[in-house]
């Protein structure tokens, strides 16, 4: 199912939670809404479900206007944080509920209930846990059977809010792989909410990067890592530094210095670099600042820099040197990005 | 290695390590404090009981004044409950999920029967439910006051906080997501009600009934201004037990007390264990 966002608006009691924002999900594809918290990304995700309703925009579930639909009519499958499962009913009748309650004209012979039930069950691999209650089951369990009942009733399109956010790190990565294992068995549109960056790039097809009610970029994991769209991007998802920096005829100056790196369009911008982008280099056109502090990542090491700034506090950047690199704490080191990007003021 | 793995457990079981100091000094005074207030009182009615001996205390149970007047106090009682759980849950309800002028003045009008003498809120309600009254008189020529139906009403009275009061801190901690999740799942309001939300009170809802019917089962002061007291009609048994006092009959009031007693009792006991199973089952509701 194809979803179309079109200008939509949410106002909570005058204070603007989404700001006019568009966005064209395609059919089966696995769509990230990233952000910090505020951004408005779990937001848009109940507008979709309808648990909340725009205040200007429209929502078209393939070619149908699903703006003003309620949420039971829109027959979406919507996976909480926090599981949400009914306390006083088992697994399988958490999940055969919304077949339950369906009118007596559309809903299934209990039999088929149980048939669907046990066969969901098997799908989220939780086979032979039906008669257990919600506080029997591990974090791992209870999401996976909150997926078995949002699924249960065929949804259209299946919402995750932050769906591993309350689980810890190792049964996060291990459901995040299994989700998506199940959403190419499935090939169901599915939407999720994470302020996990590492979680969006590894599972998403497309990652929506959103910060104060806005979609910053829309884009694969590389797009937005390799390619940031603006200031907030480059800086919000991945480690990065920033500066300051002129153009000038085409060389780019910091404090009034050229740093061997050069650039089309005269003006002012900032500089935005990653770690791992740098070379140290030992020649007078380059950055240069004290080490703070070099610490040991993996196979890295990071070094932290201070770079003067004329009586006011230093500039902070980080950047990856080889591990036998020379970076003792207060020695001065020259570098040089080797990719960047300078955005205009 | 076993061995002291077993040595272990045996002193385990003995006297558990707890970082909360003073386990033996707080349970010797909790039995010592309800030795006093509640044992010991409830020991010497037993104890005056007894001296009437079996065929006595059968005569006084088998009395037909006698057993209207229990059937009396704990029908009501039952009625008066069942009602303030349908009502108290509602009032609840209102009480946690809207936000409207006078809410809190709302609030704070629940707890009056509480505070109220009982006797007072006997009076009044006589008052208005009298066939005179500003109530009663709209109901003519059927009465409320003077009957068992004016009971019940003193009774919703006395023990709708206890419903409330109980209910309403549930309700304020039951996870909006389950309804939003039942909603999405296709469920109407009344489908999320009926299977989501009221099954999560039930515990809760136990608990305010047991409440008010004990209050109830023992109310006297609110109850005697709107009964009537008519005997086998609207005459309840903590009246009878002051009517055999006022005769001196001091073994007839205590016997009479022990059968309330007993009967409290076993009903209250009835409702824990299903407290208890619900609690097992809904979670620690």
């Amino acid at each position: 199912m194809e979803v179309t966002i079109n200008n939509i608006r949410k106002e909570f009691e005058r204070f603007p939670a989404l700001n006019d924002v568009s966005l064209k999900i395609g059919s089966g594809e696995l769509i990230a809404l990233l952000g910090p918290s505020g951004s408005g990304k779990t937001t848009l995700l109940r507008l979709i479900a309808g648990l909340d309703f725009p205040t200007a925009g429209q929502i078209f579930f393939g070619a149908e206007d699903a703006s003003h639909h309620s949420v039971q009519e829109r027959n979406v499958g919507f996976v909480f944080q926090h599981y949400a499962l009914f306390r006083h009913m088992t697994v399988a009748e958490n999940i055969g509920f919304g077949l339950k309650v369906r009118p007596s004209s559309s809903r299934p012979p209990k039999t088929e209930i149980r048939k669907r039930v046990s066969n969901l069950l098997d799908m989220v691999q939780l086979g032979g846990l039906e008669k257990r209650y919600p506080n029997q089951l591990s974090g791992g369990q209870r999401q996976r059977v909150a997926l078995a009942r949002a699924m249960a009733i065929e949804p259209r399109i299946l919402l995750l809010d932050e769906p591993f956010g309350a689980l810890d790190a190792k049964v996060r990565k291990e459901l995040r792989r299994w989700l998506r294992e199940f959403h190419d068995r499935t090939g169901h549109t599915t939407v999720f909410v994470t302020h996990d960056q590492e979680e969006a790039l590894e599972l998403a097809d497309r990652v929506v990067v959103m910060s104060q009610g806005k979609i910053e970029q829309v884009g694969s994991a590389d797009d937005v890592y390799d390619r940031p769209g603006s200031p907030f991007v480059f800086s919000f998802i991945g480690e990065s530094s920033q500066l300051p920096v002129e153009v000038k005829d085409g060389t780019v100056l910091f404090q009034g210095q050229p740093i061997g790196i050069s650039e089309t369009g005269d003006g002012a911008g900032e500089l935005f670099f990653r770690p791992e982008d740098v070379n140290l280099i030992d020649t007078q056109d380059a950055l240069f600042g004290k080490v703070t502090a070099s610490r040991r990542l993996a196979g890295t090491r990071i070094a932290e820099i201070d770079i003067a700034n004329n009586g006011h506090p230093p500039y902070h950047v980080e950047v990856e040197v080889p591990l036998h690199a020379p970076v003792e704490l207060g020695s001065e080191v020259r570098f040089r990005p080797t990719r960047w990007k300078i955005f205009r003021k | 290695m076993t061995a002291t793995a077993a040595v272990a457990r045996a002193r385990w079981r003995l006297k558990r390590p707890s970082i909360i100091p003073g386990f033996g000094l707080t349970l010797g005074f909790s039995l010592a404090y309800l030795s006093l207030i509640i044992l010991i009182p409830i020991a010497g009615l037993f104890w005056r009981t007894a001296a009437l001996g079996p065929g006595g205390f059968m005569a006084i149970l088998m009395d037909y004044r006698t057993l209207r007047a229990l059937y009396v106090s704990f029908g009501t009682a039952f009625v008066a409950a069942l009602v303030n759980v349908v009502f108290g849950v509602i009032v609840a309800w209102v009480l946690t999920r809207y936000n409207f002028p006078g809410r809190r003045l709302i609030d704070a009008m629940v707890d009056l029967p509480f505070a109220l003498p009982t006797a007072v809120a006997g009076i009044a309600l006589t008052a208005l439910y009298a066939p005179q009254g500003w109530v009663g008189s709209l109901f003519m020529p059927f009465r409320i006051a003077f009957t068992p139906l004016g009971i019940v009403i003193a009774l919703i009275f006395i023990g709708l906080p206890f419903v409330v009061r109980t209910v309403q801190p549930v309700m304020e901690e039951l996870d909006r997501e389950m309804e939003e999740a039942a909603a999405t799942l296709g469920a109407n309001r009344f489908q999320t009600i009926s299977k989501v939300i009221l099954p999560g009170l039930t515990p809760a809802i136990l608990t305010g009934f047991a409440l008010a019917f004990a209050r109830g089962v023992g109310e006297y002061g609110s109850v005697i201004f709107i009964a009537g007291n008519i005997p086998y009609v609207s005459e309840i048994a903590p009246l009878l037990i002051v009517i055999k006092l006022e005769e001196f009959n001091y073994a007839g009031a205590t016997a009479i007390a022990t059968i309330m007693l007993l009967i409290s009792f076993a009903m209250l006991f009835v409702i824990n264990l299903i407290q208890a199973w619900s609690r097992r089952r809904y979670g620690n509701a």
